[in-house]
């Protein structure tokens, strides 16, 4: 596994899926640069943060196989170190004055921001996963929704340090599409390179088949606790940008809603593949930008027919169950993106031998 | 005195919501391996059907004004029948497949509900006064306990005893344990697996309603996320007592009411805010040393 000459191939073998979705995204940057509108702008904005957020769940989701209710929390966390590090100073000391000294006067670039909050995260996702890996599958996935209640609880009401439940205003907004393109971009690399590592490659062994992998020398909850730190760093990076979008934290933005869409974006698209990752981000948002505009009305003739509020969510909740009942490995199956004429040389590669 | 007394009641009755939510989670998950996350949406459901659908801040009362007798029959009829409905419509199509798929077409059910209650009501909490009798205090060596609390207590334990007759004395009961055992072989022994599996989310269902019916009453509101606490708490419960377990799920869910209350008279005021980040902490510790959890079920551990 860990031999360099096999790495270097599957990477080479692999390589066609990340560069054919970092393709996809790009196109529809151009796609919102041609459009040039600002809604639309920032509904593209909104789909790159969302391929952050399910990417980062993808990588402990998808390769170990376990629910995890909980990742928002680590966006959550992220989100509020951007609050913490780029909003000016004067304004911080009125909403949040309970910050040490030193932090109230640090003021930082976003990236900078997005990339210590990838650590914040990543350090939280270190402590709270070398209690939850232990447990066993659904215990594990009760845990982390439990792990989620917990930080939404504390950052609900330790109002000195993240306003409680009010809202943290000043953040920087930033309305070009390019940081955010890139660091979906970054988040799709990062999950593909993780995903053929000897300890991603590893850890599928172990959600396929935990004996055999148990028995090959695979320490499980160590695989695990791998995947939950690298996508706890997604999430982060992920929640401060989420934050320089919208200029905005509440505890309530990284809760229950956004934990429903990501996971329900992810179970559409599959999760066990990288690419349903993403194109469920894809698909789904289509879908709710749909179901929005129908709620918001649509004027027919004279008339205006408009969708009751809350249509939106109680139709993803059919979608997702209907898409579970029919299509459990989601739209993609297991499969992944790749170039049409290299898939069939691997697969005549593979059979050659016997014939 | 008066108030040692006063907490150990908070304790039991607090403890009392949450056994009998992980009851009712506990029990679909012995016979079906589903963990149900729609379950805090029943809870809030029920409540919502003593009101009539109207998007307006004053709540609509309707089936609400039935005497209690009736009253209390309704709710857990409404609780039982879409807990059911959900087993029939969802949750059948889902036994073939893997617990992780069924708990988050669960998770995505409870989004369809929660978000129907608000289509028709809206996401304010509304007031409503459900049995409003059962709020005022009784003096017992001097503490002043609420009415309703005795009840609430009464109540769980009234539900405990007679479920664990059901279990262990009736046909049903003995067929519903043995499904939670071993499914595939209580159905080749005879055992009508829609019958059982209905069966368990009628009580379920039922058990959900109850807890709505005290909630109700205790807070004087109904909002659409108000069976989301005790649904948690109950998770953990289950979690910690050991899935599958039902009396684990029963004495896990006292000890977080104990907890709780424990922590909200122990903590310093600056810190209360927080007790429920404490409880959860405390689970945590809880399984860095039981990760199977209290009372492991048999033929729910997992073996590797």
């Amino acid at each position: 596994m860990s031999h360099p000459v096999s790495h270097g191939s599957v990477a080479r073998r692999s390589i066609a899926t990340p560069v054919l979705l970092g393709l996809l995204l790009v196109a529809f940057a151009l796609v919102a640069l041609a459009a040039g509108s600002k809604p639309f702008n920032q509904t593209i904005i909104d789909i790159f943060l969302k391929v952050i957020f399910v990417v980062g769940l993808w990588v402990f989701v998808g390769n170990s196989g376990v629910i995890s209710f909980g990742h928002i929390a680590f966006a959550g966390l992220g989100g509020y170190v951007a609050a913490w590090t780029t909003i000016k100073p004067m304004m911080k000391g009125l909403s949040m004055p309970g910050l040490p000294d030193w932090l109230m006067q640090t003021e930082i670039p976003y990236w900078a921001s997005a990339g210590l909050a990838a650590g914040w995260a990543a350090l939280w996702a270190l402590i709270f996963g070398s209690v939850l890996m232990r447990l066993s599958g659904i215990a594990a996935s009760i845990a982390t929704f439990a792990m989620l209640a917990m930080v939404n609880s504390i950052y609900s009401n330790w109002d000195s340090v993240t306003a409680a439940t009010s809202s943290v205003v000043g953040i920087p907004i930033i309305r070009s599409i390019w940081p955010y393109l890139i660091a979906a971009l970054i988040a799709v690399f990062a999950a593909w390179a993780y995903g053929i590592s000897r300890h991603g490659l590893a850890l599928r062994a172990a959600r396929d088949e935990p004996t055999a992998a148990a028995a090959s020398g695979v320490d499980i909850p160590r695989a695990r606790l791998i995947a939950f730190v690298i996508s706890g760093a997604i999430m982060g990076m992920g929640g401060a940008l989420y934050a320089h979008s919208i200029g905005i934290v509440t505890p309530d933005t990284f809760y229950l809603g956004l934990t429903f869409i990501t996971l329900s974006m992810l179970v559409v698209g599959g999760m066990g593949s990288l690419s349903g990752a993403v194109l469920g981000v894809l698909i789904l948002s289509t879908l709710i930008q749909t179901l929005r505009w129908l709620e918001a009305g649509v004027e027919i003739g004279t008339t205006t027919f408009a969708l009751p509020g809350g249509v939106q969510e109680i139709g993803l909740g059919v979608v997702m169950i209907l898409i579970l009942m029919f299509r459990p490995a989601g739209i993609m199956g297991n499969r992944d993106l790749s170039l049409p004429a290299r898939a069939a040389s691997e697969t005549k590669g593979l059979q050659s031998p016997k014939t | 005195m008066g108030s040692l007394l006063q907490v150990i009641f908070d304790a039991l009755s607090l403890g009392s919501l949450y056994a009998l939510g992980a009851l009712g989670i506990a029990l679909i998950f012995g016979v079906m391996r589903l963990v149900n996350f729609a379950h805090g949406d029943v809870i809030a459901a029920s409540v919502f059907a003593l009101l009539w659908p109207s998007v307006d801040a004053v709540a609509i009362i309707f089936a609400g004004n039935l005497p209690w007798f009736l009253l209390i029959p309704f709710v857990l009829a409404i609780g039982a029948g879409l807990s059911v409905a959900s087993e029939a419509v969802v949750f059948r199509r889902f036994r073939r497949t893997n617990p992780a798929t069924m708990m988050i077409a669960s998770f995505a059910l409870g989004f369809v509900i929660r978000y129907f209650l608000l289509m028709l009501f809206s996401s304010r909490p509304k007031s409503i006064s459900l049995l409003p009798s059962l709020s005022q205090p009784v003096e017992i060596l001097g503490a002043r306990i609420p009415l309703l609390q005795i009840i609430t207590i009464a109540v769980t334990m009234v539900v405990l005893f007679g479920l664990t007759a059901f279990l262990r004395r009736t046909r049903f009961g003995l067929e519903m344990r043995a499904a939670a055992e071993n499914f595939t072989m209580a159905r080749m022994l005879g055992v009508r697996a829609n019958r059982v599996i209905m069966g368990a989310f009628a009580l379920s269902g039922a058990l959900a309603a109850a807890i709505a019916l005290i909630l109700g009453s205790q807070t004087g509101t109904a909002n659409i996320m108000m069976g989301a606490n005790v649904m948690l708490m109950a998770f953990i419960a289950t979690v910690i007592g050991g899935m599958g377990s039902l009396a684990g799920a029963v004495l896990a869910g006292f000890l977080l009411g104990a907890i709780a209350t424990v922590m909200q008279v122990i903590l310093p005021p600056d810190a209360r805010a927080f007790r429920d980040a404490f409880v959860y902490g405390a689970v945590i510790l809880v399984l860095i040393f039981r990760p199977q959890g209290l009372l492991s079920a048999r033929g729910t551990r997992e073996r590797v």
